[in-house]
């Protein structure tokens, strides 16, 4: 219909002019080569400058552009346009379940402050050595997966359990790094860090949905971090109850 | 946004000030944070969204792991060395002599580096590493996180400083400097991105960690956000720039994309062939080949696609030959590489080489500092301190890079002067020091750019002006110079200036408005450009990154020096590099080869 034409409906709302957010159709001409959603919408910023979105590195490290891209989160910057049109047509909104700033950018307090929740760093309160502590390969390998989290929350934001209880379930990306600190064999909290874990909802509260892992633009599997943690929380229980005994 | 004036501007008063959330900004914030100090980070991105996130290959210290007998002494050799000698040694020698204890301190943090059987930190063979002051052969000391080691590290300093409660200011953009009638520092003007507030956020230290400025070229691989905000504020308050005409030209930019593939390619076995499948640095550097100097393997790719002897249709690119080190490696060692290449240059290093060309990634250059981060200008030819302003990270030069930086040194450079910069604000602080307030009229000085960019009712287009100043730069000030092309590119840049003083703002909201931020941004651009170009042309030599196939020879008898740009004259003095390191004998200049 639009022959050489690309269609992208876009998520619009600015605070000081907009009631309600709306979506706008742009058509800008077919890109001869493939290219990314960002430099999509770089061109089109060229042409409306009031468009808004986050964007750094380009590169698919720092986070910036996590947005829902055709229905499915993603991260701008290196999701080729090729692999989401449909129709010669991109639907471009906000990440779902965060209140929208203006446009493309979300207000991610939440998500940070679910982040900052699990404590994400190492406690080990013992003198630390003149050099580096010392970890043996297998142990440094339990840690990949985990630490390259860019905390994009392409994940917590495509997680119903998350959009329900964004106060209270501390969601994929927070309890994949929450897994990341019981996971390293310098750290020495676990036992605090399982107890603050135990409620009915920080981890409970994921039914196994799986959302997390179909988006996560690093290939990370936070559902699997979130099943160690839960037989870590089993384990946990049941030793408390014996020691109870005893 | 209305215009803002002092009567209507809200003041926030701090003790220190540190702009920029990256690694230099975040390890100076963690040092203060446990100082009982009010301090505040000012970042206009969340700070793990900061440039260093995309470091990769790591960060290079003698903490002898590889070798239980490396020496700091050789590091700091090869780095005088790196620099084509115009590296201040005093500052090398911290930098070298002190890395261990920062890099202790980043595990201690919980950076999960890679690791050695022994479980030791992982380090790799990095270029111009050497032992035994570069005669023991090919050193590995460069410790890394895989190919993620920035990614680790600014993580890791972001939880620790979420540990120390540090005051975070996000999505805040500092505009310019606010300087009193002594000539002091006293805060910035800034806005909040969010929501439109500007504010004067004073403070009795501002800490500029404002990182690098690639984006002044066309191609590059720093990130969009590089800017040299920083740098370019110190140049409008007046203060100098040294150095500028150093930029680093990594060897391998991803062709067409820009994005880099770490040197630590090379470091695990990698190597660069041209059209005909030859292994070309045997020929330009035969003992060290394709781990020589950044600046020696850029030149000789440059040469390559010159004699035609380029890869590709256009015969414009170089190949990185990575599959026969086998997917084992690659996958553990290399991962993140072989994520970038796939996704940008739509190879698989497992089975075919990937395009790469010579890409803009470092400024060497930057605001004066000594060892302590307090930043300096020059009078009758010595150093002054400026008091209340203080750089660290790749925004300052303090110089430990000189003409050419070794690679994993700016990660070490970031962590040891961030640090020292801490510190020294401290003992400072708590000593009584501290600057004078601004008046009235100090702070409207300062808000001038902000007001006649929010007033703006026709000019120029930041997009279009952007690009031209860019291929400006990319034509004429890249990897090979020349005196009558950079007077052509001069005489652009003063063509740029009208434009890039009247740009229009169409979009005057409040919130989340990212024109206004491109717009200063540019304007910050042009400044490091300018600066950037009037070094280049004066410096008529070569040396390190800085070739001048009009002045192919290194000239130690009128340029071993370093260049001072100030920015009120546009002019550009030279001073005296330091050779006086406290703990050993100073290296003196020697022909550089490898
Ligand atoms: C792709 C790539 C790979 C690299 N790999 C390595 C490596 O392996 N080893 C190595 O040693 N070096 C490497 N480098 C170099 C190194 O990463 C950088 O020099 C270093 O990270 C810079 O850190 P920084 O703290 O100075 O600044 P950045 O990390 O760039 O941080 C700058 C900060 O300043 C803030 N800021 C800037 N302007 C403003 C403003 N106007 N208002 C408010 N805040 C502002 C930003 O938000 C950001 O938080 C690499 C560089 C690149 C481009
Ligand atoms: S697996 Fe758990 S965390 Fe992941 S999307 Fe489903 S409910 Fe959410
Ligand atoms: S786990 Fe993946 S999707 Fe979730 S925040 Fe981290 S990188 Fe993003
Ligand atoms: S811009 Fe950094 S992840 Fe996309």
């Amino acid at each position: 219909m639009f022959g050489n034409k690309l269609e992208v409906s876009m998520y619009r709302y600015n605070p000081e002019d907009d009631k309600f957010p709306y979506m706008k159709q742009y058509k800008i001409d077919k890109p001869t080569k493939d290219i990314m959603v960002l430099d999509l919408l770089n061109l089109l910023k060229e042409e409306d400058q009031s468009i808004s979105y986050r964007r750094s590195c380009r590169e698919g490290v720092c986070g910036s552009d996590g947005m829902n891209i055709n229905g499915k989160n993603g991260l701008a910057c290196i999701t080729p346009i090729s692999s989401v049109i449909k129709r010669n047509k991109i639907e471009l909104r906000p990440l779902p379940g965060l209140p929208v700033i203006r446009d493309l950018v979300v207000d991610m307090s939440e998500f940070y402050a679910q982040y900052e929740k699990i404590k994400p760093f190492l406690q080990n309160e013992t003198t630390a050595p003149e050099q580096e502590r010392l970890q043996s390969p297998e142990d440094r390998d339990k840690l990949d997966g985990l630490y390259e989290c860019i905390l994009c929350a392409c994940c917590s934001t495509s997680c119903p359990s998350f959009w329900w209880n964004p106060d209270k379930f501390v969601g994929p990306a927070a309890l994949l790094q929450a897994y990341r600190f019981l996971a390293d064999s310098r750290d020495l909290k676990t036992q605090e860090r399982l107890e603050s874990l135990s409620d009915p909802f920080s981890v409970y509260r994921c039914h196994g949905i799986m959302n997390c892992v179909n988006v996560c633009p690093k290939g990370l599997n936070p559902n699997k971090a979130i099943g160690e943690i839960k037989s870590m929380l089993h384990k946990n229980k049941k030793d408390i109850i014996v020691s109870d005994k005893i | 946004m209305n215009n803002i004036f002092t009567n209507n501007i809200k003041v926030k008063e701090y003790d220190a000030l540190i702009i920029g959330g990256g690694g230099s900004g975040m390890r100076a914030s963690l040092e203060l944070a446990k100082s009982g100090l009010n301090t505040a980070v000012v970042s206009k991105v969340f700070p793990t969204r900061s440039h260093t996130v995309s470091a990769q290959g790591g960060i290079t210290c003698a903490i002898a792991s590889a070798d239980p007998n490396d020496d700091w002494r050789w590091h700091m050799y090869d780095t005088v060395k790196g620099a084509d000698f115009i590296g201040d040694q005093d500052a090398i020698e911290y930098l070298c002599s002190e890395g261990p204890k920062a890099v202790f301190e980043l595990e201690h943090m919980g950076l999960p580096f890679s690791r050695f059987k022994n479980g030791r930190i992982y380090q790799r063979p990095f270029g111009g590493q050497s032992k035994d002051f570069g005669k023991g052969g090919q050193a590995a000391r460069t410790c890394a996180a895989a190919d993620r080691t920035g990614h680790a590290l600014l993580h890791t300093l972001y939880q620790n400083n979420v540990k120390e409660g540090s005051n975070f200011l996000n999505e805040w953009f500092a505009v310019d400097l606010v300087k009193n009638s002594k000539d002091e520092v006293t805060g910035v003007i800034a806005f909040s991105i969010e929501n439109g507030e500007v504010a004067y956020l004073k403070a009795q230290a501002t800490v500029l960690a404002t990182g690098g400025a690639g984006r002044i070229y066309a191609s590059t691989t720093n990130a969009l956000i590089n800017t040299g905000d920083g740098l370019a504020m110190a140049l409008r308050a007046g203060y100098p720039a040294q150095d500028m005409e150093m930029w680093q030209f990594h060897p391998t930019g991803i062709y067409g994309a820009g994005s880099l593939v770490t040197e630590g390619c090379r470091g695990e076995g990698g190597y660069l062939i041209n059209k005909d499948g030859e292994r070309f640095m045997e020929r330009y550097a035969p003992n060290v080949k394709d781990l020589a100097g950044r600046d020696v393997v850029a030149r000789s790719m440059v040469l390559e696609i010159l004699e035609g002897r380029g890869c590709g249709e256009n015969n414009d690119h170089i190949f990185l030959k990575l599959d026969h080190l086998g997917e084992e490696v690659l996958n553990s060692k290399l991962p993140g590489i072989c994520e970038l290449s796939r996704t940008f240059a739509h190879v698989d290093p497992i089975y075919e080489p990937i395009p790469v060309v010579p890409t803009c990634h470092y400024m060497m250059g930057g605001t004066p500092t000594n060892v302590s981060g307090q930043a300096f200008t020059r009078e009758n030819g010595t150093d002054k301190l400026i008091p209340g302003l203080f750089s660290a990270g790749e925004a300052a030069c303090v110089s430990v890079h000189g003409a050419n930086r070794l690679g994993g040194n700016s990660l070490l450079d970031l962590v040891v002067f961030g640090r020292a910069t801490g510190m020294h604000i401290q003992d400072e602080l708590k000593s009584g020091g501290g600057v004078d307030s601004a008046s009235k009229s100090d702070i409207d000085a300062s808000l001038e750019r902000l007001n006649k960019l929010n007033e703006s009712t026709d000019g120029y287009d930041t997009a279009e002006v952007k690009r031209e100043l860019q291929e400006c730069m990319q034509n004429y000030f890249g990897v090979f110079r020349r005196g009558e092309f950079m007077e052509k590119g001069l005489q652009q840049l003063n063509e740029l200036k009208n434009k890039v003083v009247n740009l229009h703002l169409k979009d005057k909201s409040d919130a989340f408005n990212t024109s206004r931020v491109e717009a200063i941004e540019l304007q910050n651009l042009y400044e490091v450009a300018l600066a950037t170009a009037v070094s280049a042309f004066e410096r008529i030599e070569s040396r390190g990154a800085h070739a001048r196939d009009d002045y192919p020879d290194r000239d130690d008898k009128n340029w071993l020096c370093h260049t001072i740009f100030d920015p009120l004259s546009k002019s550009v003095s030279k001073r005296e590099v330091n050779f006086q390191p406290s703990k050993i004998e100073a290296f003196p200049p020697k022909v550089r080869t490898y």
